[in-house]
């Protein structure tokens, strides 16, 4: 174990050095550049709000807040678990030429990815002081459902990854996954409209979860339930635990299919 | 602690499923397990390969192409994990990654030398350090702003070249990298490593030039298919060699 811990410390730099391509990389040649963080999720807001207020009109109070909150989880489990998948068949020529460990690739998306989930965490602040929703002490609480989330990811891209150099279907797959999850999450449209039996679906989803802790934290004023918390808790170790398990088990492999 | 064991291969063998390149998706792979055809075309690259490395000795790969002078040193390397046997490094290790298949080609070649560095394992401020030895050494002061991408290969190698060789790392490893560049940075990149070599840097050396080869090293593993054909002194087997 302390090897492992050792040998993590030695690339510890090699991390923030990925971390930090990832995001030059993103935003370089765009005049705005990392400001499209904070924009994009606010853009979206913006059109969502006005579709779904003038369309469907929900019943949820203050409902571009409600949006942004859904898209800040939801996007950030989308954007980390779907860069995480190709992370180690893009670094390809280096696995082949240097050794690595290469669950460093995978952890420097999801960082990435967490970097962005401040930006995006920052727009919904200034929605909440613009529109002039009441700030709770429980927000700082909201680290603990984003700590969730964080790990959740890890958990879910560490098994995309090493499945992924296997089988490069899963690429086209997930995208089409994704899709369906996000109506399977509460991001646009309130729990309360749901039958009975969809219900039960959504319910089911670990972001669900981890999304009605966050809102609630952040804008109900209220603490999660206890039941809730420990499923959450739960549901990040095992993912962690399979993730890990998945990856160790196949990384000595990717070599072979790269 | 002179003559102190510094990588040590005791029974190598790497195989090799050819046959792991051909399902590349789940439904053949389905069909196929279904259907028992995972048929395993074996290919050992290396096989029941053994020889040691003394601290200070250099020592040179030789053999046709595809004798597995490249999988040895990728299994030393830690790259590759052998099927069987068991290669002990004592120390660390500086891969001289071939053509800066370590760059990424949108960064600028300043961003490039910190990634670099980052992958062998050198911290930002050790970097920074070396940065003006790095620059001087590459002879690229001017392009350190432009993207990797627009350069030519031959600037490319320099600048991996430079970042591989700094420092003192116990073990070099140079994989036939001394083919690329102008005939003078050839030069130069021989003379660093008759410099590390001094300072005590095993080396370990793929060529397929016997006058590098001797100039280099006092040692020699000669493969022949992946079989290890002959180990020992450079100037016996160099001799034995170039009379084969």
């Amino acid at each position: 174990m302390s090897g492992y811990i050792k040998n993590f410390l030695k690339f510890q730099p090699l991390l923030s050095e990925l971390v930090a391509r990832d995001i030059k990389i993103k935003y370089r040649r765009s005049v705005l550049g990392v400001l499209w963080t904070l924009l994009n999720p606010l853009c979206m807001m913006i059109i969502l709000s006005i579709v779904f207020s003038n369309i469907f009109k929900f019943d949820v109070e203050n409902f571009p807040l409600y949006v942004l909150s859904g898209q800040v989880i939801f996007n950030f489990f989308n954007d980390s678990t779907t860069s995480s998948m190709s992370s180690i068949i893009s670094s390809a020529s280096l696995i082949k030429k240097v050794y690595v460990p290469k669950y460093l690739f995978v952890l420097s998306r999801v960082v990435s990815s967490f970097i962005n989930l401040l930006a995006s965490f920052t727009a919904l602040l200034l929605v909440m002081v613009a529109t002039r929703a009441e700030l709770h002490y429980t927000a700082f609480l909201s680290v603990i459902p984003l700590m969730m989330v964080v790990g959740f990811s890890l958990g879910v891209g560490l098994i995309l990854a090493a499945l992924t150099v296997k089988f490069r279907d899963i690429i086209h797959l997930y995208s089409v996954f994704t899709t369906g999850l996000m109506y399977l999450t509460p991001v646009i449209y309130p729990m309360s409209i749901l039958p009975e039996k969809i219900k039960i679906i959504v319910m089911i989803n670990p972001l669900t979860n981890y999304l009605i802790m966050f809102r609630d934290l952040m804008m109900g004023n209220t603490l999660p339930s206890l039941s809730s918390f420990l499923i959450g808790l739960a549901e990040v170790a095992a993912a962690l635990l399979l993730g890990v398990y998945v990856f160790y088990k196949n990384q000595d492999e990717f070599i072979l299919n790269l | 602690m002179e003559n102190d064991t510094i990588v040590k291969a005791e029974h190598v063998s790497m195989k090799f499923n050819l046959s792991s390149e051909k399902f590349d998706s789940f439904k053949e792979y389905v069909i196929k397990s279904i259907k028992r055809q995972v048929s395993y075309d074996e290919f050992w690259a290396l096989k029941d390969v053994s020889f040691e490395v003394k601290k200070g000795e250099s020592l040179g790969l030789i053999g046709l192409n595809g004798s597995g002078k490249s999988t040895m040193l990728k299994t030393i390397a830690g790259v590759l994990k052998p099927t069987e046997g068991k290669v002990s490094v004592n120390g660390n290790i500086a891969p001289l990654i071939e053509l800066g298949a370590g760059f990424d080609m949108d960064l600028t070649a300043r961003e490039n030398v910190f990634l670099n560095g980052a992958l062998l394992g050198y911290r930002r401020s050790q970097m920074e350090e070396q940065y003006g030895d790095i620059v001087a050494f590459s002879e690229l002061a001017e392009f350190m702003d432009v993207p990797v991408k627009n350069f030519s290969s031959g600037m490319v190698s320099r600048l991996a070249f430079a970042i591989a060789t700094i420092g003192t790392p116990d073990i070099l490893i140079v994989d036939e990298v001394l083919s690329v560049g102008d005939f003078r940075f050839q030069e130069k990149c021989a003379d660093r490593i008759q410099k590390m070599r001094d300072h005590g840097t095993t080396i370990l050396f793929v060529s397929h030039s016997l006058e590098q080869v001797l100039s280099i090293c006092n040692r020699i593993v000669w493969l022949e298919k992946g079989h290890l054909k002959m180990f020992g002194d450079a100037e016996e087997i160099c001799k034995i060699y170039a009379e084969s």
